[in-house]
């Protein structure tokens, strides 16, 4: 008998603390976790509502977000570490070269 | 224009003729005369005058042929604006074509003599092309006098009018770099300019007339003008006083009358045949035909015809006092011009339109006969003097010949002075026999031209204006003594230069006309005979300006005036023939008529009066204004410094620093410069770090999910 | 109280703490461990309300491929710690301020202005037993066939990717 506000409430508290992980950590492996924990929450947040309207498109869109999430971790790992290979450093702040 | 079945034209149809023939004749000389030598280009001339004197007597005849009625040629429309008409139309009637035949005929005459005068007068002054040129002038003169005395309106009169006063300065100043000794100067064309503006003044007083009749009366032509003019006479008599007064003052200009002569001896800078043709036998003559043509208007006004007739006889009494100390033989005939003009005017100006006419005619024949052989005169000493400078160039040896003509005159030699003459009756028979013709004629020696002209004139004087008549007769007086004279000094006694003794006869070219003219002086006074059945110009006028009784010959009049004629030629002889004038001496009137003969000498002082009164203050006045007023204070003050300086001012200063680079450009500037350091703050923003890349985006979703709550 | 709620409020309590720990965490290692944790926890949530085949495939996936992959990563590049950073001094507040903001917000939107739901009432056995499964497999091919087949290009892409991302040029200086 669990309302479904605290899931709510327990979603939008992780995604803040995924959000404040991209924000404030310039390792880029870590802002990256932090992004998947955004998404997380937001699964999270799904799941429950479709949970209360007894539907499982809820759960096959989570099922198609795990999935995508899968994919663009692959290519994003891949790029920080071709940007590693170059800059021979995974600090955020030095990838500055659109510096306007 | 309807003309009556009994109306024969005639020869009327040629009456343009009288016109284009000497336009025709300046045209090919103009355009063609290059080719020509200096005789073709001279007989052209001349026989376009003498076409132009073929048609007068056609006329003539085809006017007799009608019983003098008046004839018009309508050529074309001239003007025609609103009421006021005026046409190119020819008026042959009595007066005119006695104009038409004494312009002419002495004009033709004069032609002829000017081919021989001006082939010898270009050699003596250097300058051969000029030959042409003259009789381009000429007949451009004859055209313009036909003009005027053929008009059937006072516009077409006024055409001629101002067209000879044209020609008159263009063949005065004819040599205008030279003055009349031929050295470089400005003599020459002063005179010409002289002449001109003299003559506008005259015009002046033409015109205003003009404007009178036609605002008064409505019209120009002259019929029109006549017959309104009677009407006028009672209701506004003043505008009929107006007109003829200030038709004066146009017949004191152009016929050299009291204050506007001042032309006519400087005039005679021009050659001889300019004055004898224009300034002795036709354009002067003009104010006179003026006169004539409008009196009917004159008739009208007694008041204007006795100031006529005062002016007149006072010119021809002045003028002659003025001839008595002159010594330049075409000066004293100049002087003796003016005064017969002042007979003429006194003639018409008394209603004696006849006399005056007859006057005009037989004094056109005999003032030409002198003022030619005047010219024949300085061309013999000329000749005398340059044979004179040859014989020394040859005993001098070839070296000086081939200088030319020019070193010859190493002394300032005036052929015209009478000081150098004496004793031509001997060398030049010939001129010495015509001049003497042209004397006697103007004497008024019984049975010469002038006797018969200047006595009708005497004698209606004598009975009308005795005033007038004891003004004239003093004049014949003095005439007759200036020209006795001239007569001893010119012709007796002994030769007074070395050019003088050495003076040659004229060829045949130019004495032939001569005798012609004085044939017409002898004879001319035939045309007015004042015995019963014979006076024939009365006649021939009466046609024109209306019938009266040609008085018979008086016998006091014509005594009177001859025996003082011939009083003064024995106190001339007694002067100056008996004892004949020697090298250097001065004149024997100067000691006892002492300042008079100085004043004669001077021409009473008339042109340095004009100087100092009108034309001096004129000029300094027109220096002051272009100087002062034009130049220093309109040019440079209010133009450089006032308007200049504040336009430079206003866009220098004003507009340049203070609204362009103080105003605009600093906005402008602060324009850039403000988006310049926006677009430097906003740059900031892009700092390379995508941790902040990111919160921008964190930003973003907060203010929009925030705005939807505050939806 | 019911069990569920006390079991939702330690999960809830482990998962906030794993979130945390990661965040905080100095050592990366020790960071994708406990985000490991934090998708254990979520996956039991999973478990809590009816959905045991993304569970599993969280646990599976999430769990099991993605942090493998992460720390596969981490070994790679070297686990230094970094520095503490002189850019951006200002960021941890005002970023910590807005995720405060954010996290109000959110909260504020999706409690007050969604509408009031029922409880969330605690699966039957039916939900666990195959028939569901079956059913969302039947939904999965034929209602989303699409999206299926265009997750399935999509991970081949992203595997494309990723090697030719890794390839070392032929010659290419290092």
């Amino acid at each position: 008998m669990v309302p479904v506000n605290y899931y709510i409430v327990l979603s939008a508290i992780l995604f803040t603390i995924g959000a404040m992980g991209v924000l404030v950590r310039r390792n880029p492996l870590v802002i990256f976790m932090s992004v998947e924990l955004m998404l997380n929450a937001a699964n999270l947040a799904i799941v429950a509502f479709s949970s209360v309207y007894k539907s499982f498109s809820g759960q096959i869109f989570v099922f198609f977000v795990i999935a995508v999430a899968a994919a663009e971790v692959a290519v994003g790992l891949a790029l920080i570490v071709e940007i590693f290979r170059t800059k021979h450093s995974i600090n955020v702040d030095e990838m500055n070269s659109l510096k306007g | 224009m309807h003309l009556s079945e009994t109306v024969n034209t005639g020869f009327l149809f040629l009456a343009p003729w009288l016109v284009f023939s000497p336009v025709m004749g300046l045209l090919i000389n103009i355009i063609f005369g290059g080719r020509f030598s200096e005789k073709g280009i001279g007989w052209l001339a001349s026989a376009a005058s003498g076409a132009s004197f073929v048609v007068s007597v056609l006329l003539a005849v085809t006017v007799a042929g009608n019983h003098g009625e008046v004839l018009r040629w309508r050529l074309a429309e001239w003007i025609s604006i609103g009421s006021l008409t005026i046409d190119w139309t020819f008026r042959v009637d009595s007066l005119s074509t006695t104009m038409m035949l004494a312009v002419s005929g002495v004009g033709t005459l004069i032609h002829i003599y000017a081919i021989g005068y001006m082939h010898e007068d270009v050699r003596f002054k250097n300058d051969i092309g000029r030959f042409r040129r003259f009789f381009v002038f000429l007949n451009l003169f004859i055209a313009m006098m036909m003009i005027l005395v053929s008009g059937d309106s006072y516009m077409m009169l006024f055409v001629g009018w101002e067209g000879v006063g044209l020609c008159s300065f263009l063949l005065i100043g004819f040599w205008y770099d030279k003055d009349t000794l031929g050295r470089p100067s400005w003599a020459n064309s002063n005179a010409g300019n002289k002449a001109f503006i003299t003559n506008r003044i005259g015009d002046f007083g033409f015109l205003i007339a003009g404007f009178l009749m036609f605002w008064y009366l409505g019209s120009f032509q002259f019929d029109a003008v006549f017959e309104k003019a009677q009407e006028a006479a009672h209701t506004m008599p003043w505008v009929i006083v107006a007109i003829t007064l200030f038709m004066l003052v146009g017949v004191a200009g152009k016929s050299a009358q009291v204050p506007l002569y001042v032309w006519l001896p400087d005039a005679m800078a021009g050659p001889t045949p300019v004055s004898a043709l224009i300034h002795a036998a036709t354009m002067v003559t003009a104010g006179v035909y003026l006169v004539t043509r409008s009196a009917e208007i004159y008739m009208l006004v007694p008041q204007a015809q006795y100031i006529v007739a005062m002016v007149g006889a006072g010119t021809a009494l002045f003028a002659a006092t003025i001839a008595v100390g002159q010594y330049d033989i075409k000066k004293v005939l100049a002087y003796s011009t003016i005064s017969q003009l002042g007979f003429m005017v006194a003639a018409v100006g008394m209603g004696a339109f006849v006399g005056g006419m007859f006057h005009l005619v037989t004094h056109a024949f005999f003032k030409a006969l002198l003022f030619l052989s005047a010219g024949s005169i300085i061309l013999g000493l000329e000749r005398g003097h340059h044979h004179l400078a040859h014989g020394h160039h040859e005993e001098r040896g070839k070296k000086k010949e081939e200088r030319g003509h020019k070193e010859h005159h190493e002394e300032v030699f005036d052929p015209g002075d009478m000081r150098n003459m004496g004793g031509l009756r001997k060398t030049m028979p010939v001129t010495f026999w015509l001049y003497m013709t042209g004397t006697l004629a103007l004497m008024g020696i019984f049975p010469f031209a002038g006797f018969w002209s200047k006595d009708e004139i005497l004698l209606d004087a004598s009975l009308h204006y005795p005033t007038v008549y004891l003004l004239l007769t003093i004049a014949a007086f003095f005439t007759a003594f200036y020209m006795g004279r001239q007569i001893w000094m010119v012709f007796f006694g002994e030769a007074r230069h070395e050019a003088a003794a050495h003076a040659e006869e004229s060829k045949p070219i130019i004495t032939v006309p001569l005798m012609v003219l004085a044939a017409l002086s002898i004879l001319g006074g035939a045309l007015n005979l004042p015995f019963e059945g014979f006076h024939n110009l009365t006649h021939w006028l009466g046609h024109t300006l209306g019938e009266v009784e040609g008085l018979p010959l008086n016998l006091q009049v014509a005594g009177i005036s001859t025996g003082l004629a011939l009083l003064a030629i024995i106190i001339s002889w007694l002067i100056y023939g008996r004892n004949t004038l020697h090298a250097g001496q001065p004149d024997p009137l100067k000691k006892p008529l002492g300042f008079i003969f100085t004043g004669m000498e001077n021409k009473w002082f008339v042109d340095e009066g004009y100087w100092a009164v009108i034309i001096n203050p004129f000029v300094k006045g027109s220096q002051f204004l272009a100087d002062v007023i034009d130049w220093r204070f309109w040019h440079d003050f209010v133009h450089d410094k006032v308007i200049a300086g504040t336009y430079n001012w206003l866009s220098n200063i004003a507009l340049n620093d203070y609204a362009d680079q103080r105003g605009i450009d600093a906005f402008a500037n602060a324009l850039g410069k403000w988006t310049k350091d926006l677009s430097a703050a906003m740059r900031k923003v892009q700092n390379g770090f995508v941790r902040s890349y990111a919160l921008s985006v964190l930003l973003g979703v907060v203010l929009i999910l925030g705005y939807l709550l505050l939806k | 109280m019911t069990i569920d709620l006390i079991l939702f409020l330690i999960l809830a309590l482990i998962s906030v703490a794993a979130a945390l720990g990661m965040l905080l965490s100095r050592n990366t290692v020790y960071s994708a461990l406990f985000l490991v944790l934090n998708f254990v926890t979520v996956a039991v949530f999973y478990l809590l309300l009816g959905a045991p085949f993304i569970a599993m495939a969280q646990i599976t996936v999430y769990a099991g491929a993605i942090m493998v992959l992460f720390l596969f990563v981490i070994m790679l590049l070297g686990t230094e710690v970094l520095p503490p950073g002189k850019a951006l001094p200002w960021q941890k507040p005002v970023a910590g301020v807005l995720a405060a903001v954010l996290a109000i917000e959110s909260i504020y939107l999706l409690l007050v202005r969604a509408r009031s739901v029922a409880e969330v009432t605690t699966p039957d056995a039916a939900i666990n037993s195959m028939d569901s499964l079956r059913e969302m497999g039947m939904m999965l091919f034929n209602r989303y066939l699409l999206p299926f087949e265009v997750t399935s290009i999509l991970l081949l892409v992203a595997m494309v990717g990723a090697i030719v991302l890794t390839k070392k040029e032929k010659g290419a200086q290092k």
